[in-house]
């Protein structure tokens, strides 16, 4: 089991037909994005057309995980019960994706060290068997990028 | 068409309360009190009006209050297709669209809203005193493209709107040097507007920038008085033509332009989609349309009296600033310290009846209504001589706008 941040008592994803790939995906720790396979055009969140080409096809890239934050909040009211506090939420620009950025949280930091340009890689939690979600810390100091 | 432009001729609400206060009506009899005030306001009587018009999923449905309201007939019923505070001034919009095309002749806007007596929001349902699910937490089906949206950003615990919005204000920030210190006072102007307002719920309550600088932290940098109140009340305007205009005791207010809409690619807007593009991210995704606004009337930001403009939260105020052009991109800051949006000896007078922080948040109808009230002269914080009035409705969302004027 790996390690966990946030109880179980948080909002599982809803997902539609459209979305679900992504979540099978992370389910097997692979962080991806859809991409437009007329246009290489990456999108996200997933949707049924290219919206630069207007193509129908895509398939999903790997990204390799490493970003930087983009935008954060310090959340001191919870959602869940059992849920410590305060909580991060940010926003990060994934490397490798295209220019594109995911809605997430910063774990295994302190909230008064984390700034806009924070260099940060993805950390799976396993919420259960078949559901784990890409949360971010900041990148270590022996695994330089 | 001068004969069918259309005009706002009567305004009404019911009380205001702090959320879950009222009790003893139901929310849609509330809408009903506040059609029904807004009509007599007017001068005009139930039986003159043939449609009704609203906004953010009103639970209160136009054909049930057409039939309660006995209307002789219901010639037009609209719905702005959006969630959430953007779309009330696209309401009025639309409203106007049907008067100045003859879909109708007298259109009710409403808003009613006893969070209450439904779900609160900031909590998408969730009870954070329930424990969790025995069974594993797992993929769920969405039932609808919101949920699907939103269902990106709910495992992250992101379902919080003082969450969702410090985003793009602590990119502003970032980006601009805006300070907390900035956006409250911005938030002690407008309380200072509510304390004439004897319809605001906090009017009897003075605040100081030590109040907001001492107030709990939500989510950063959103304090407590950056956010808006959470209530209980329906207010409601009445659109009709230039000539039905003429004909009343009041002053109509003229529609002079009306705008809605939402910037390539903004779907729901940074609440669920992180990939707006960058240059859209720390603004209030209103720029495209408050060109098309101006465009329209054929005004400038320059030309305005007084703005009632949507505050949701502190920051996406100031974003707005920027978004309809009153000072420049990242300005926005230095604008409030100038003292800009002071009803008393401010360039730009804003929320004269407190705004959704400090009168009343009744998704930003009762912006509307004060739009009115203030080219009427019958604002609390009257701005003398005022022509022309900028209302917005929500923004870091699709949003609307109406230009009123008083010639």
């Amino acid at each position: 089991m790996s390690e966990r941040f946030f109880p179980d008592s948080m909002p599982a994803p809803l997902a539609s037909a459209t979305t679900l790939p992504w979540w099978e995906a992370a389910a097997e720790h692979r962080l991806v994005v859809q991409r437009c396979t007329s246009c290489e055009h990456t999108r996200h969140p997933p949707a049924p057309i290219c919206p630069e080409c207007r193509s129908g096809e895509s398939d999903w890239k790997e990204v390799s995980g490493r970003g930087e934050v983009y935008t954060f909040t310090i959340v001191h009211r919870p959602i869940a019960a059992g849920q410590e506090l305060p909580y991060l939420v940010a926003v990060i620009a994934l490397e490798g994706s295209g220019g594109l950025r995911i809605i997430s949280n910063l774990v295994g930091v302190d909230p008064g060290e984390v700034a806009i340009g924070l260099p940060v890689e993805v950390v799976w939690e396993e919420m259960s068997a078949d559901l784990a979600i890409p949360r971010f810390r900041p990148v270590s100091e022996e695994e330089p990028r | 068409m001068s004969g069918r432009k259309a005009h706002i001729v009567g305004v009404g609400e019911t009380r205001y309360t702090r959320w879950g206060k009222i009790g003893d009506v139901t929310e849609h009899a509330l809408a009903c009190q506040a059609i029904q005030r807004a009509v007599e306001d007017a001068g005009l009587s139930m039986d003159d009006v043939d449609g009704l018009a609203s906004f953010a999923e009103d639970r209160n449905e136009a054909v049930f209050l057409a039939a309660e309201l006995g209307l002789p007939a219901l010639r037009f019923a609209n719905m702005v297709w959006m969630p959430g505070g953007g779309g009330g001034c696209a309401a009025v919009s639309n409203a106007t669209m049907a008067v100045e095309t003859g879909q109708a002749e007298v259109v009710v806007v409403y808003r009613s809203l006893c969070q209450g007596q439904f779900f609160r929001f900031g909590t998408g349902g969730m009870d954070a005193t329930v424990p969790a699910d025995p069974a594993p937490p797992t993929v769920r089906q969405a039932d609808s493209m919101m949920l699907a949206s939103l269902g990106m950003a709910m495992p992250y615990g992101l379902l919080m709107a003082a969450a969702a919005y410090a985003l793009p204000t602590r990119r502003h920030m970032h980006l601009y040097g805006t300070t907390s210190e900035q956006l409250g006072l911005l938030a002690v102007t407008f309380r200072e507007h509510a304390s004439r307002n004897p319809r605001a719920v906090m009017g009897g309550r003075p605040m100081t920038l030590e109040d907001h600088q001492a107030s709990p932290m939500i989510a950063d940098p959103h304090r407590l008085f950056d956010c808006c109140l959470e209530s209980d009340g329906a207010c409601a305007v009445v659109v009709t033509t230039a000539e039905r205009a003429r004909d009343l005791d009041k002053p109509g207010v003229e529609v002079l332009a009306s705008e809605q809409g939402a910037p390539k690619g903004y779907a729901f807007g940074p609440f669920t989609n992180a990939n707006i593009p960058d240059a859209l991210y720390a603004t209030g995704g209103c720029e495209e349309m408050a060109d098309r606004l101006w465009a329209k009337a054929g005004l400038g930001p320059g030309d305005v009296d007084v703005a009632q403009i949507y505050d949701h939260f502190t920051g996406c105020v100031l974003m707005q600033i920027e978004d309809y052009g009153f000072c420049k991109r990242g300005e926005g800051g230095p604008f409030i310290e100038s003292g800009a949006l002071a009803w008393k000896g401010g360039s730009l007078p804003t929320n004269t009846h407190g705004g959704s922080l400090s009168e009343a948040y009744i998704h930003g109808l009762n912006h509307v209504v004060e739009g009115v009230r203030s080219l009427r002269g019958e604002s609390t914080s009257p701005v003398e001589n005022a022509e022309v009035c900028l209302v917005t409705s929500g923004a870091c969302v699709p949003s609307s706008a109406v230009l009123l004027g008083r010639r």
